[in-house]
């Protein structure tokens, strides 16, 4: 056991655990964080995506040892006082999510586009959400969720 | 009735829960107390059970053991035949099959203790594969190793092949496919001598149900189960929870706590049920004009060891081995033999999208046998409102496939594609191969044949203390959007608001048991009978007086909470009543197999790369006719969601089988397409064939069209004959290279 101290979602927290526990069954057991899914554990599917200092991550890869020290940001932080998140309401609309268990790891890659490429083309949102799992979408909605995220975004940088 | 909402796109029921992490998974669940549960199995394909070693480096005393000496009923999962048993006893019939159970309260140590059992058998020789199941190289099921046959006849097909003018013969072979919903399976019981109850991840809870009564010997109201979010089903959360449920439970009961059962992503692909391996002989007669003459079909499905739902998804792909053209001579003969392989289960399509895939691809061989179109060689042969379809079932609507057919080659400009690849592909410095293909098809909505007498389904509905209503029925949102359609339907049956409508968590002490959700039946039986459960609850207003006609919704409302006020609860209850005019003889297979088909056509573009064999589908076009639309965006979700699982199936999902079992386990080696490998999937649905808001069911036409159309793409880019899918890059290959 080892203690291992960092940030998840703004608040500094500290775990007691194993330092070769993986940082997704921290969040998930340790800090009762269950919107971050586990779909296959070894990096393929995407669904346990978070944000380790700011770079989009597969949780289930992660050594709770490396994050001594990590601003780590989860899906909880997503929406924020009961305002759902431009990429959440997009989702909802375009009928991105079906059964959800992909959704949580699809919104984070899908904000790492908003940060990455705010103006993402066809390629690059199809790239950006590579590296995610949907079995239910076939992607179609998903990508029209991205899409609809990033015209808002426009249109909320106009008015700002 | 004035439609506001069914047609509409309103927002999902669950999706704020599902983009905001907050849906409860049954992972994300944990309970006081709870220990973790883990299943030990057999690791040779056959044999019978000597002894199970326990090793010494272990503290066993520390663990909760389960054999089949813990089972208080039967040891049996009980879905159509009771031959498969919760845990061998002394037979084993393939690799996965489970023996003992173990739990701990340190998940870390479950994996060292399971290694640490040694199962000593007498291994005997198994059986993997159809050939060697239908030569008999073992008998391993009854005295021939067939699950299940039909034989569907009409016409007379032995006095028509002589004097023909073409006959043709082929082979057709599909594979295995994974349905990988991307939440494992998964179960947390609790459970005593008096009761059990088992939340988890499912389709059907009262399959589980029916399953754990007799297991634990208790009666109906002793067994509570409780569906939790989802993450996608497909068919394979139809039957294999039952499984799941009843060892939780086992655990929980022997050990007097709450047992968490999950499996991860390695046992779940390797030991729960997958889509049939199939074979088909197809052999069809055709005249000068590309008229259908005779169509014989042999089709065989790979069962797997234990019967499990192989006779119905053999029924399903045997019944739609025809197609939708008219023949007037058909012999369709279906076996599903058994083999030594963990068993073979539901898959969306559930058999049709085997028997669719050999039929499709003959017809693109035929054409080019008699040098004809495919395309119209299929038009001329389509079934017309009052032709018989296999099993002589009268096409009673107003069918106008043509105008399917015609929408999807307008969408997809087929025809100029066609001209503008062939020059393209004539072109040496070109890097890739381009085609286009087709597949015309229809599915048939609901349970087969008498299937819907027999559920003879409940729906429920009742007043809730804010005055809204509530719909009870068995029926799980999984993700294609059982919540959300059932409330646009109660809403428009009742002219009150969307909002106004709750859907009951599909829990056996709180709804009815109105079937399993598979089939497309959800939307289609079940969604009339919310329809009918909630028009029950208006009636009932009604003649008390406290609403009267032409009311508000808050009228409404306003009237519930006063009946509530003054009379109590109100909860209605209606059951499935068969239409008039519906006829199936279960004996012969005639008749009419299902209430209302689907029809489509589907049309894809590939290219095929000349020095990797790589391919890819460039653009899909789905054209369906499938009655009344309940919500346009979950429909498209529907069609583009089953598109991508046939591409994968066509052209990606390749089930590696070694000694009976699936090899490449992992989402590392056994491929989906990603968002890089899907193309853009262009929906299209035509006017209803029937009016008054007939729904036939949608789900499943994506799976039956899509590799055919694809595969038939791949053989207009390349002038190569494919009989198999899935087809890899180096199959293609392995095709050049006979022929050079």
């Amino acid at each position: 056991m080892e203690k291992i101290s960092f940030e998840v979602n703004g608040k500094p927290v500290s775990v007691d655990v194993h330092p070769f526990s993986r940082l997704l069954d921290v969040l998930r057991n340790e800090l009762e964080l269950t919107g971050t899914k586990e779909g296959c554990g070894e990096g393929e599917c995407g669904a346990c995506s978070v944000f380790i200092d700011g770079i989009l991550t597969n949780s289930c890869l992660v050594p709770i040892a490396q994050v001594q020290n990590c601003k780590v940001e989860t899906i909880e932080n997503i929406a924020t006082d009961n305002t759902l998140h431009t990429v959440q309401k997009a989702f909802i609309e375009t009928g991105g999510a079906q059964c959800g268990i992909c959704t949580p790891g699809m919104i984070m890659a899908t904000i790492n586009i908003l940060r990455s490429y705010p103006k993402a083309n066809d390629d690059e949102i199809r790239e950006g959400l590579a590296g995610n799992f949907c079995r239910c979408t076939g992607y179609t909605k998903i990508i029209d969720a991205v899409k609809k995220s990033i015209e808002e975004r426009k249109d909320e940088s106009v008015s700002s | 009735m004035n439609k506001k909402w069914v047609g509409t796109n309103v927002p999902r029921k669950e999706g704020i829960e599902k983009v905001t992490g907050k849906s409860k998974y049954i992972d994300d669940l944990t309970f006081p107390d709870m220990i973790y549960g883990v299943t030990v199995r057999s690791d040779v394909p056959r044999g019978t059970i000597r002894k199970i070693h326990f090793a010494d480096n272990i503290n066993w005393d520390e663990f909760t053991i389960v054999t089949t000496k813990d089972i208080p009923g039967k040891n049996v999962v009980t879905l159509i035949e009771s031959d498969q048993p919760f845990l061998a006893d002394a037979e084993i019939r393939h690799q996965q099959e489970p023996i003992l159970l173990l739990a701990h309260p340190d998940k870390s140590l479950l994996e060292e203790a399971r290694r640490s059992i040694r199962i000593e058998v007498d291994e005997l020789p198994a059986v993997f594969n159809i050939e060697d199941a239908l030569n008999k190289k073992q008998i391993i099921y009854n005295d021939d190793n067939i699950i299940k046959e039909y034989l569907i006849s009409k016409g007379n097909t032995d006095d028509v092949w002589e004097n023909a003018h073409k006959v043709v013969s082929e082979e057709y072979r599909t594979g295995a496919q994974e349905q990988l919903y991307i939440e494992n399976n998964g179960m947390i019981a609790i459970a005593n001598d008096e009761e059990v109850t088992v939340w988890g991840s499912m389709q059907c809870p009262y399959y589980v149900h029916k399953a754990l009564m007799p297991l634990f010997n208790l009666p109906a109201e002793k067994i509570r189960i409780i569906q939790t979010a989802t993450g996608g089903g497909f068919g394979g959360k139809e039957e294999y929870p039952s499984i799941i449920a009843g060892h939780a439970a086992l655990l929980a009961r022997k050990a007097q706590k709450p047992v968490k059962l999950m499996y991860d992503r390695a046992e779940d692909m390797v030991a729960t049920t997958k889509r049939h391996p199939s074979y088909t002989r197809q052999k069809m007669a055709v005249d000068e004009n590309g008229k259908l003459l005779a169509i014989d079909i042999d089709f065989v499905l790979d069962g797997g060891a234990y019967t499990t739902l192989s006779a119905v998804v053999l029924s399903r792909g045997a019944i739609h081995a025809a197609g939708p053209y008219a023949c007037d001579n058909i012999r369709i003969r279906a076996r599903a033999v058994a083999t030594n392989t963990p068993p073979q289960g539901a898959f969306r399509g559930f058999g049709a999208p085997q028997s669719i895939f050999a039929l499709e691809r003959h017809l693109d061989l035929v054409a080019k046998h008699i040098n004809m179109c495919p395309v119209e060689f299929r038009k001329q042969n389509f079934l017309q409102h009052g032709s018989l379809n296999a099993t002589g079932q009268k096409i009673e609507e107003e069918v106008r496939f043509d105008k399917v057919l015609d929408m999807a080659l307008e969408k997809s400009q087929y025809f100029a594609k066609k001209k503008q690849f062939a020059i393209h592909n004539a072109q040496k410095n070109n890097s890739t191969y381009k085609g286009v293909g087709l597949a015309s098809f229809y599915h048939g909505a609901g349970f087969t044949g008498s299937g819907e007498v027999y559920l003879a389904s409940i729906v429920g509905a009742r007043l809730t203390n804010d005055g809204k209503v509530k719909v009870l029925a068995a029926s799980t949102e999984i993700g294609q959007g059982t919540n959300t359609i059932f409330s646009q339907i109660a809403a428009d049956a009742l002219g009150i608001d969307y909002d106004m409508v709750e859907i009951e968590t599909p829990d056996t002490s709180k709804v009815p048991n109105s079937g399993p959700t598979v089939a497309s039946r959800t939307c289609m039986i079940v969604g009339k009978l919310v329809e009918s459960a909630v028009c029950g609850i208006r009636d009932t207003l009604l003649k008390s007086n406290l609403l009267s006609q032409n009311y508000t919704p808050q009228q409404f409302a306003t009237a519930s909470k006063k009946y509530l006020q003054d009379f109590g609860e109100l909860k209605i209850f209606v059951q499935y009543k068969p239409p008039a005019g519906i006829h199936w003889d279960e004996k012969n297979y005639r008749g009419a197999a299902y209430s209302a088909y689907a029809w489509a056509v589907y049309i894809a573009e590939v290219s095929v790369n000349k020095y990797t064999y790589e391919m890819s589908v460039d653009d899909f076009v789905a054209v369906q006719e499938v009655g009344e639309v309940v919500h346009p965006i979950l429909a498209q979700g529907q069609i583009e969601g089953g598109v991508a699982q046939g591409i994968g199936y066509a052209l990606y999902e390749d089930v590696i089988w070694r000694n009976g079992q699936m090899a490449n386990n992992q989402m590392t080696n056994y491929i989906i397409p990603t968002c890089l490998d899907a193309p853009s999937i262009r929906v299209f649905f035509t006017d209803p064939f029937l009016p008054g808001g007939v729904r036939k069911g949608i789900g499943e036409l994506p799976m039956d069209g899509t590799a055919p159309a694809v595969i038939s793409a791949v053989e207009n880019a390349t002038g190569k004959h494919v009989c198999h899918i899935p087809l890899m890059p180096e199959d293609l290959m392995r095709l050049y290279r006979k022929e050079t």
